[in-house]
């Protein structure tokens, strides 16, 4: 696939965020968009989120994560929007240079304007202080969904879940469906963490004991997992002495948070908010980085996908709209080159709309002096758009020349123009 | 695969990869039996990667004598086996003017050992050149011959220089028993077989007692395991610049803060000892008491910004110091014993054993060639291990030439750490191959981010599971019983 | 024999918890409940369903296994059954979303059907 070097609109990440916006920048006028994909293909999370529940308020339909993305990637698809796929982006500068790395190729671009949409990690052990030993089989509920789903492998025969958030609970229906055993789901919390609805048909539906104000105190196995030792916890989240039970299992699943993936946003200079841990956004989804946008779970984590769509709908139009506001500037401005005998000449460059309404005044220093009458010429290419004449220049002189709003007409049509010194005869 | 040597090493931590490394130069056939699935999966890949300044052993001691010798040899050895290792230098800073007379006692100690260019910053020196010390500091110690190394990296690459050198390696091999002839060593038993030698090296780390033991020599020599945990702390939320030891107490250096050649900043270790010899489990005690530590150093560290954490255990030996006069008794033992013959014997190597590695090495070398063993070079000697490349470290235009090489160095598998497909394909068919996951994780560093592998592990699954030809299931963290997978999502025992 | 039994309702995320006064399993009163949660207690009680999602394998496709559900609520105590039926079920690439992967599945009235499109793969 041929790249192209400069694209109105790049998006990072195709997930719900990436191609709502994606479809959005495309609909909104921008002329090309290219969405920068670190997978196999188009889709996001929503590949491996293969249970329903998405779409209920857009669509009013009860689609599973698969189709929901299905919907997206054909309606930009359709588009003309372009995929760059199997390619991590290596690094966004706040001047929208991107550098993509994929199999066989590095590619080096520009965005006039660039969507965030690289959604969340998950939160990992290290970061919920679970000490022990490392064997494997302790994995997070996203990288298990995503080994059982889409790469068609178990991670484990009997498991323990940490976490009552909604992947947690998906998870805990996965695995029973297909042949595991959950034996326990903790939550630290005194509370469920994700919907209760999900309590029902995850953990209700399946026998599947649920212990609040619980955590793993610590993992056994030196090769592989053998037991957690859970533990009860107090409303200061302290264990309780005495309370701790080893529950033997193979498997324990983190499903204890997800944080924005914020490498690339670090990069470009892009403001993170302490608490969400995301970019700093206003309400047209702009970074504090001109040209930047951000939707989804990368600003935030979101319960229902549907509003992600809402936000990357929201942020590829404007990221559009800003494409195409710096079309405008780029195709508006236009250098001033130094032709014959003229070393500089200021301004560099003028924006062809200011002279509808009025005139631009431009000064020079010629390179060599001439002591007889001379004309100063600006030319688009051989058309001459207007002279001045002068009866001698020296370098020591500034010379000054009026470019008058009635050469608006010539100007606009105009990719360069040059001013150079002529001999005049009298 | 020839069953007699001239001499088999037991264990493939630092000690007993860098002694293969200095015997490949000689004509000497050499085995090394290390019974992980790995070199270095033990205390040389857990630890504080510093190669010490010598100012802190007893003066007197071996433990001060091959640190000094070992230090001197890095920058050589880097050169030759291309790891990182930078000479940053080190300080001991003293919080409170109570402190000050410790250094005073460190200072001389240093110099008594033959520490060079050692000499005394003031506190307001040191806040200078570390901005987030405890602005309490009265003073610091500052060593300039202190370095900082990738102490993983040292292992494999000393390992496959070795076998570039014709050194043959097994793992997954572990040592049984001694075969005698009378007081003669003549081989060693293992899980996979009989290795007849001329010569064992005793290289074996926590177990080197047991191996002692079964050679018939110094009963009352034990190694207590004591486990040192540490925490990894994002780099892109802290920077620390330097080595800062606390002023050190009975208990040994105390918990450091210490920057990483990866960029990350470890805090740690702690010093527990345990009975079993395989518990580097970590602790939640364990991690508040070097949270506790490192804050008296660096108030200002966040624990909130804690990657990783792990542990190792050191093999503290109690053999008292051979030198007269000196007491202290938790020394290297680096010997040929006279009541067997064959047996080059190391034991208690504990900090500053990974400093002291390379001169360990050259010390076994000088004891055989005193028992009269005649080592007569190589003259293909090959001391150049030669680098492979690194994608992150690469500015962007030798990264196009690296793809146009091989396309798949563009295919990112570790995001955090920029880790390619090409990488992990070479590591695999390296001359030490790494076959488990575990072992490309400490090769590349893949899996060290902030992550911890979530994103990468099932692609490494995959790039393994293709490479080595073997189905998924059998893809191990770190060697047989360690599988990720237990079977397709669609196969069920009914 | 009255009882009043609580039950979570799952029709939205919301998760309201209906009070359900029935006899045996008709229905008498809901409380708590919108329009839909009063459908969803009435049905809870005879005849329980659910959406059920799984994936079955899939040959000659960019990928092993293809997502897909069933397209209505499913009858709860037929789950188990439906995921040992979808385990021996192996289906050729390409598929489109929506495509029926198993008409009718143990004649339950709902069909399974594709949750994407899954192409070809043009590797051998």
């Amino acid at each position: 696939m041929a790249l192209k070097e400069k694209y109105d609109v790049v998006v990072i990440g195709s997930g719900p965020g990436g191609l709502a916006a994606a479809v959005s920048a495309k609909e909104g006028g921008a002329e090309d968009v290219l969405v920068i994909e670190r997978d196999l293909e188009p889709g996001g999370i929503l590949l491996q989120c293969i249970h329903n529940g998405f779409g209920v308020e857009i669509f009013k339909k009860d689609l599973p994560g698969p189709g929901y993305a299905q919907h997206f990637i054909n309606q930009a698809q359709a588009l003309g929007v372009e995929f760059l796929l199997d390619t991590m982006v290596l690094d966004l500068t706040p001047q929208r240079r991107i550098f993509a790395a994929r199999r066989g190729s590095l590619h080096d671009l520009q965005a006039r304007a660039v969507v965030l949409a690289m959604g969340c990690r998950e939160r990992t052990r290290a970061q919920v202080r679970l000490p022990g030993f490392r064997p494997a089989g302790v994995y997070t509920a996203g990288t298990a969904q995503r080994w059982v789903n889409v790469e068609g492998y178990m991670p484990g025969k009997n498991f323990v879940i940490l976490g009552s958030g909604d992947i947690g609970m998906i998870m805990a229906r996965r695995l029973t469906l297909e042949g595991a055993h959950v034996e326990r789901v903790l939550e630290i919390m005194p509370f469920l963490t994700g919907l209760t609805r999900n309590y029902v048909q995850c953990l209700l539906d399946y026998d599947i004991p649920l212990q609040l104000s619980h955590t793993v105190n610590r993992i056994l196995g030196h090769q592989r997992v053998e037991a957690i030792e859970s533990v009860r916890v107090d409303e200061r989240w302290n264990p309780i002495s005495g309370s701790e039970e080893i529950i033997p299992c193979d498997t324990l699943l983190l499903s204890v948070g997800l944080i924005p993936e914020n490498e690339l946003s670090r990069k470009a200079g892009v403001r993170l908010d302490p608490v969400t841990s995301g970019p700093v956004v206003d309400d047209s989804f702009e970074t504090n980085v001109p040209g930047i946008f951000a939707a989804g779970n990368v600003v935030h984590v979101y319960d229902l996908v549907d509003w992600v769509t809402e936000a990357g709908f929201a942020a590829g139009k404007s990221a559009a709209h800003f494409a195409i506001t710096e079309r405008q500037k780029e195709t508006r401005h236009i250098p001033l080159k130094s032709g014959s005998n003229i070393r500089y000449v200021v301004p560099h460059e003028l924006d062809k709309e200011r002279l509808a309404t009025g005139e631009i005044r431009l000064q020079m220093r010629v390179r060599e002096p001439v002591e007889a009458p001379v004309w100063v010429e600006v030319r688009s290419g051989d058309h001459l758009v207007t002279r001045s004449a002068e009866p001698y220049v020296r370098p020591g002189e500034m010379v000054t020349l009026v470019l008058p709003s009635h050469c608006y007409p010539e100007v606009a049509k105009a990719q360069v123009l040059t001013v150079a010194i002529a001999p005049r005869r009298s | 695969m020839p069953e007699e040597f001239d001499l088999v090493i037991i264990g493939g931590g630092v000690v007993g990869c860098m002694v293969a490394r200095f015997l490949s130069r000689y004509q000497l056939h050499v085995l090394l039996i290390e019974k992980e699935a790995d070199v270095g999966m033990g205390a040389s890949s857990a630890n504080s990667a510093i190669v010490h300044a010598g100012y802190d052993p007893v003066p007197g001691t071996l433990k001060a004598k091959m640190n000094l010798l070992g230090n001197a040899m890095w920058d050589t050895l880097a050169g030759e086996l291309n790891f990182p290792f930078e000479r940053r230098g080190d300080y001991v800073v003293a919080i409170g003017p109570e402190e000050l007379p410790a250094l005073e006692d460190l200072l001389e100690q240093g110099r008594q050992n033959g520490v060079p260019g050692m000499h005394w910053i003031s506190g307001e020196e040191m806040i200078h050149r570390e901005a987030s010390i405890n602005p309490q500091v009265s003073g610091a110690l500052w060593a300039p011959t202190g370095g900082l190394c990738d102490p993983f990296a040292v292992t494999v690459a000393a390992a496959e220089n070795a076998i570039q050198n014709g050194v043959t390696i097994l793992l997954n091999t572990a040592f049984e028993d001694f075969i005698f002839e009378r007081k003669r060593i003549i081989g060693v038993k293992t899980n996979r077989g009989e290795y007849r030698c001329r010569w064992v090296v005793n290289a074996a780390g926590l177990y080197a007692d047991q191996v002692m033991h079964q050679a018939g020599i110094r009963p009352e020599f034990s190694i207590t395991p004591r486990r040192g945990e540490y925490c990894v702390l994002d780099r892109a939320e802290i920077t620390i610049n330097n080595v800062l030891f606390p002023v050190p107490s009975a208990a040994g250096k105390g918990i450091l803060v210490t920057a990483t050649l990866h960029g990350n900043t470890i805090v740690g270790p702690n010093a527990n000892p345990v009975s079993d010899r395989t518990d580097s489990a970590t602790t939640h005690s364990g991690i508040d008491e070097i949270i506790e530590g490192a804050h008296k150093l660096v108030p200002s560290l966040n624990m909130r910004h804690i990657i990783a954490s792990f542990a190792g255990l050191r093999a503290t030996g109690n053999a008292p110091c051979e030198a007269p006069g000196i007491d202290y008794c938790q020394d290297f033992i680096l010997e040929i014993p006279t009541a067997v013959q064959g047996l080059v014997n190391l034991g208690g190597i504990e900090s500053p054993g990974l400093t002291s590695a390379p001169a360990i090495a050259q010390h076994v070398i000088d004891l055989l060639c005193d028992a009269g063993e005649k080592l007569v070079e190589k003259r293909t000697w090959q001391p150049i291990r030669p680098p492979r490349p690194r994608f992150r470290s690469l500015p962007n235009e030798e990264r196009a030439r690296l793809i146009a090489t091989d396309p798949r160095y563009g295919r990112i598998i570790c995001r955090c750490e920029l880790v390619t497909e090409g990488e992990i394909i070479a590591e695999v068919h390296a001359p030490l191959p790494a076959h488990t996951y575990d072992a490309i994780k400490r090769r590349t560093w893949l899996g060290t981010g902030r992550c911890l592998g979530a994103f990468d592990t099932p692609r490494v699954v995959e790039i393994l599971s293709h490479e080595l030809g073997i189905p998924p299931e059998l893809v191990t963290k770190k060697g047989s019983g360690s599988e990720f997978l237990v079977r397709p999502t669609k196969q069920v025992q009914e | 024999m009255t009882e009043t039994s609580k039950i979570i309702c799952i029709t939205c995320p919301k998760g309201c918890t209906l009070e359900v006064t029935h006899e045996g399993t008709t229905v008498l009163k809901v409380l708590k409940g919108c329009k839909r949660g009063q459908e969803y207690a009435k049905r809870e009680l005879v005849d329980p369903r659910r959406m059920v999602a799984s994936t079955v394998r899939i040959r000659g496709g960019t990928h092993p296994l293809l997502p897909v559900y069933t397209a209505a609520p499913f009858p709860k105590p037929l789950i188990q059954a439906l995921m040992r039926t979808l385990r021996q079920v192996e289906i050729q690439a390409p598929v489109a979303m929506g495509d029926v992967v198993l008409p009718n599945a143990l004649g339950s009235g709902v069909d399974i059907l594709a949750s994407r499109d899954i192409t070809a793969s043009h590797e051998i």
